[in-house]
């Protein structure tokens, strides 16, 4: 029963910053805010989902599937949002008006 | 035996037991296939894992990790907070720019985990890394200095003194 309660918050806070996430995806300005966003909240939720269903469901064949199903997203969603980002940028995608400095771009200038 | 040959032999033993993990064995079909699965990822990407010879305890280099760990998971904490904290802001404060730091790492894996952790904790997105693999490019959402070695510090160092302790 309390194994369950705890799952449960777990699962909330991880549905919470899910929905942070996408709020972000939504109000943020340009695709590299928007990816900060939606790494960073959208990896800590869907881990915090993941880390609820394993303490519901122990040491079982389910609950491990989860255990291991955080470790791939630690390991992958950073990587995809650098890909992302390293695209957009050589794609020539424009930083929003607000942006302070871009020292990739002075770099790369430099070089061509 | 070859450094290439340590690496595939330890990322094909890996592989298979995290297929052990992820199925339920009941039938022999089932190991058979985490075999051949596991020798197709060995042929892939098996020489990647391990490029240099260790260096330092395995204790310490164990223990290193867990102290990485626990400091991760709490940049990682503060980082979710952060954005959320932008997110629900109503003026939205974001002074957002791409900026460049230096690193000293010189092992693939060190800069790997070095990156994804640059982009896990607050404010920052890892771009892309100079193709003499010393420099790295940030996004930053906030800001606060264009001077190279002080943001060397702040973004990379709380990291890279330990990920030297795992990895070098």
């Amino acid at each position: 029963m309390t194994r369950e309660v705890i799952g449960m918050a777990f699962i909330l806070v991880g549905i919470m910053f899910d929905f942070f996430g996408v709020l972000g995806l939504v109000r943020l300005p340009d695709v590299y805010n928007r990816l900060q966003a939606a790494t960073k909240c959208v990896t800590f939720g869907s881990a915090g989902i993941l880390l609820g269903v394993f303490i519901i469901q122990g040491f079982n064949n389910f609950g491990f599937k989860a255990l291991l199903g955080i470790v791939f997203i630690f390991l992958t969603s950073p990587v995809a949002a650098h890909a992302i980002a390293r695209a957009a940028h050589r794609s020539g995608i424009p930083l929003t008006k607000e942006t302070v400095v871009d020292q990739y771009q002075e770099d790369n200038e430099l070089k061509d | 035996m070859t450094l290439q040959n340590r690496s595939r032999l330890f990322v094909f033993i890996f592989s298979f037991l995290t297929w052990l993990a992820l199925t339920n064995v009941r039938d022999i079909e089932e190991v058979v296939a985490g075999l051949i699965v596991a020798a197709l990822v060995t042929v892939v990407a098996g020489k990647f894992l391990i490029t240099s010879e260790k260096s330092g305890h395995i204790l310490r280099r164990i223990f290193s990790a867990i102290k990485y760990l626990v400091k991760f998971l709490w940049e990682m904490m503060k980082a979710n907070l952060h954005v959320a904290f932008i997110v629900i802001h109503p003026y939205l404060p974001i002074k957002p720019g791409i900026v460049k730091i230096k690193t000293k790492l010189t092992k693939d894996s060190a800069i790997t985990v070095l990156t994804n952790s640059i982009t896990l904790t607050p404010g920052t997105l890892t771009v892309d890394l100079s193709p003499e693999k010393n420099e790295i490019y940030i996004h930053w959402i906030d800001v606060l200095s264009t001077d190279v070695g002080k943001n060397t510090k702040t973004i990379g160092g709380k990291f890279e003194k330990l990920l030297t302790e795992v990895f070098e």
